[in-house]
């Protein structure tokens, strides 16, 4: 682990420059199969152990390979590096072997003896435990040639896996701060620097898509000396974890995209908000902050020049209403968390007063890019109103879960069955649920439409952050919709009625539904409320919350018809309207049912049919998965 | 509605100095990375240490209740042994998280926020913890538990039992 009392204090671009090429020969043979070895190390073994991975036990991985090259006195010729997301989360835990460039998936840590004995000492792959294509059961070596890889344009999320996330040196060799070199070279002349990113087109990734470049010129031009940056990294949307991964695997490249905003806008002290729920995050953020203030890129005289900007991490304390800004805000000044009406905007009275720019993790990360290799070249990704690319967190009942990055404007059919492999277990694609309780869906019909922010806001959807969450036809579109209605009237600050109140009736009248309470008329009043809800709630939260309804209302409309009028989930997903039942016909009385049921509901004596105490069943389908021999069970 | 419990005696309020330490010269803004503090020293935010920090950050204890019930994160009541946080993110609800958080319910005979009798496990629901390749997930203390399926949930349970 990189000492940070080590680390010299560069006061010059040449100085970085210097350090660069310094590092470049540790990190050479990932880059050169060929290259030679650097102090005796022969072989890096690259392991993720982000959130996805870490549950699914990469950290024995990490162990396993210590031990296995401890026993075979390798310690000082294979480094094992900790990384962060792959994105191939589906497939964790994951791991690269360089030079070789080998890529292993789903390991368990008795594999790791195999790999150390095959790939690092005979330098041969060991093909059970490649990723193997879909189609073709190929096994593949390269993780370039993996179909989930191939659409992918991954300019932001370039880093993430290929470099130590807790070392700043790996990110300064892969060109890390060389942006923020050439910006305060021309530190004099910020236009120029606003200029190149008005010329981008990056809008905001958090969900408006407001242009970034208007946005800090606002902030800017407002009158004051003291300013401040915000990065909203409490990321709130259920189903949504780019930005985690983001800090997670190249944090350098967020703090770099603040410190070259402050510059432009005029701030000296930037804040992250992030949230409490992603402990990994927050420590990889505070050993970024600490090794770049050691380096001389953060804090006081920037680069050995004038400029001084500062960091603070904040830890959001649970609150999906302070991905708001204002709401954020407040909670950055140790309030309660609540919005208020705006103007004044923050770009002229946010934070303490002040004014306030505010922009997204992966908005942030963003800048680097632009400013290194200018706003064109950004601009020649995407399409004519969306620029450049936008991750996607791809969920559900998708079989390649995980993070895409892709130019703007891919059709989401392309996202979800090129990159995701499409729907699981060959169950029947329904939709696609697109920027969380704000957003809406998109049914078969409407996935060969490019993704940007204006075709999506057409088809009743948003980008959101972008989680894509993908449902089949097992999945109920009004229990979706009560779910989210659930989420937004939990999270409520409750400080304006209609949020407040127009939540909590909404979701009454969709729990009736789901429930088989449902009347007649009561579609009619969700979608009255819904106008009203949207038209006066005071922040983004209520405005939107009614999203998730009038876009299942608008595609499947006969779903809810269905529930209220003939009592009936099309899905068999509702409990209330749906019951198990065991065909004595067909059951074997195997006792497979009666062993799985966590609460003792099935009763039957060995090879007599079985049955099922309605009163005591809580429907949670355990029956259904444990009866494999007769497939006696069924939902009604 | 959210009850303040009545605070033990045995309340050791020497924990809260150094924090005091930690964020005296930070002029705004530091009173949630107190109380955040004081929650990782307590477990909870007994009473007695609210109106401790109220006292010292020279701020009406009302103000600070109001940040206190407005989070989330913080609680009032001391939680069990282990805690479960059964995830109910989009992701998980699609893959029927709903289930796993039923045969929580009904093996520990708990509701959601609630602690068992015998103080070993407190339940709670979680809006998202960004582990949906492995929905359904919960998270138990700090440890993830994914791909769930409501069999399997008394086995994991019964290896934290003590």
């Amino acid at each position: 682990m990189l000492n940070v009392e080590d680390l010299p204090r560069l006061t010059s671009p040449q100085d970085l420059e210097a350090l660069k090429s310094r590092v470049l020969p540790r990190i050479a043979i990932r880059k050169d199969p060929k290259a030679p070895p650097h102090n005796d190390v022969t072989h890096h073994v690259m392991i993720c152990c982000d959130t996805g991975c870490a549950s699914s036990g990469s950290k024995a991985i990490v162990e396993s390979f210590h031990k296995e090259l401890t026993a075979r006195n390798m310690e000082k010729t294979v480094d094992v590096v900790v990384i962060g997301c792959h994105g191939f989360c589906e497939m964790g835990p994951l791991l690269v072997v360089y030079p070789d460039d080998v890529y292993y998936t789903r390991l368990r840590p008795d594999d790791v003896a195999e790999i150390v004995d095959e790939t690092i000492i005979n330098r041969r792959p060991v093909p059970k435990l490649l990723y193997h294509d879909r189609e073709t059961l190929r096994p593949i070596v390269r993780y370039n040639e993996i179909e989930f890889y191939a659409k992918q344009n991954r300019i932001l999320l370039a880093n993430c896996g290929h470099i130590n996330p807790e070392d700043i040196e790996e990110y300064v060799a892969y060109d890390g701060y060389k942006a923020l070199a050439k910006a305060l070279s021309q530190k004099d002349d910020p236009m120029a620097l606003l200029e190149e990113v008005k010329k981008s087109g990056l809008r905001g990734r958090g969900g408006g898509g407001f242009p970034t470049g208007r946005k800090w010129e606002l902030c800017r031009e407002a009158p004051g000396d003291e300013k401040y940056i915000i990065c909203n990294a409490d990321e709130g949307d259920p189903g949504a974890f780019m930005d985690r991964s983001l800090m997670e695997g190249d944090p350098h490249r967020l703090l770099e995209g603040m410190i070259i905003g402050g510059l432009v806008i005029g701030a000296k002290e930037g804040y992250i908000y992030v949230r409490a729920e992603y402990p990994i995050a927050v420590k990889r953020l505070k050993n970024a902050i600490a090794q770049a203030e050691a380096l001389g890129l953060l804090g006081d005289n920037v680069l050995g020049t004038d400029f001084s900007f500062k960091i603070h991490l904040k830890e959001g304390a649970g609150a999906f209403v302070c991905g708001e800004e204002t709401a954020l805000i407040h909670s950055i000044e140790g309030k309660r968390g609540m919005p208020t009406a705006r103007p004044p905007f923050p770009a002229v009275s946010g934070l303490w007063g002040k004014p306030t720019n505010n922009n997204n993790v992966e908005t942030w990360a963003n800048v680097p890019g632009i400013i290194l290799r200018g706003g064109d070249w950004f601009a020649s990704y995407g399409t004519d109103k969306s620029k450049g690319t936008k991750v996607f967190a791809l969920t559900g009942k998708i079989r390649n879960t995980g993070l895409a990055e892709v130019s703007m404007g891919m059709t989401m059919r392309e996202i979800v069955y090129d990159i995701g492999g499409g729907v699981q277990n060959n169950k029947r694609f329904k939709a696609v649920q697109i920027g969380g309780p704000s957003g809406g869906c998109l049914p078969e019909s409407m996935i060969d439409r490019p993704v940007d922010y204006d075709s999506l806001i057409e088809a009743g959807a948003m980008m959101g952050s972008g989680g894509l969450v993908v449902v089949d036809e097992d999945t109920c579109m009004v229990a979706l919709a009560q779910f989210f209605l659930s989420f937004t009237r939990d999270e409520s600050c409750g400080k304006c009625t209609p949020c407040r109140e127009g939540t909590t009736r909404m979701l009454n009248i969709l729990t009736n539904i789901t429930k088989g309470k449902g009347k007649a008329g009561d579609i009619e009043l969700l979608e009255e409320l819904a106008r009203n809800v949207k038209l006066a709630a005071l922040c983004g939260l209520g405005q939107t919350s009614p999203n998730p309804i009038l876009s299942t209302l608008n595609y499947f409309r006969e779903e809810y018809k269905a529930h209220i009028y003939e009592k009936r989930c099309p899905a068999h997903h509702c409990v209330d309207l749906i019951s198990y039942w065991i065909d004595p016909d067909r059951c074997i009385g195997c006792g497979a049912c009666r062993k799985k049921c966590p609460v003792q509901a099935i009763d039957g004596t060995s090879k007599k049919p079985h049955t099922i105490d309605v009163a005591k069943c809580i429907k949670c389908g355990a029956c259904l998965g444990a009866c494999r021999k007769s497939r006696a069970v069924f939902k009604k | 509605m959210t009850v303040i419990a009545p605070s033990p005696s045995h309340i050791d309020l020497v924990k809260l100095e150094p924090i005091f330490e930690t964020y005296k010269n930070v002029a705004r803004g530091s009173l949630i990375p107190v109380l955040q503090a004081a929650q990782d020293a307590y477990g909870y935010l007994p009473t007695l240490a609210l109106e401790t920090i109220a006292e010292r950050m020279n701020a009406p204890i009302s103000q600070i209740y109001g940040v206190v019930t407005f989070y989330a994160q913080f609680r009032l009541v001391p939680r069990g042994k282990h805690v479960i946080r059964a995830c109910q993110g989009t992701a998980c609800h699609v893959r029927n998280s709903s289930t796993i958080l039923e045969t929580l319910k009904s093996t520990l005979g708990v509701t959601a926020g609630g602690t068992t009798a015998d103080l070993q496990f407190t339940l709670e629901t979680v809006a998202c913890i960004g582990a949906c390749s492995l929905a359904p997930v919960m998270m138990v203390d700090n440890d993830a538990h994914g791909r769930l399926r409501p069999d399997r949930v008394p086995e994991i349970l019964d290896q934290y039992r003590s």
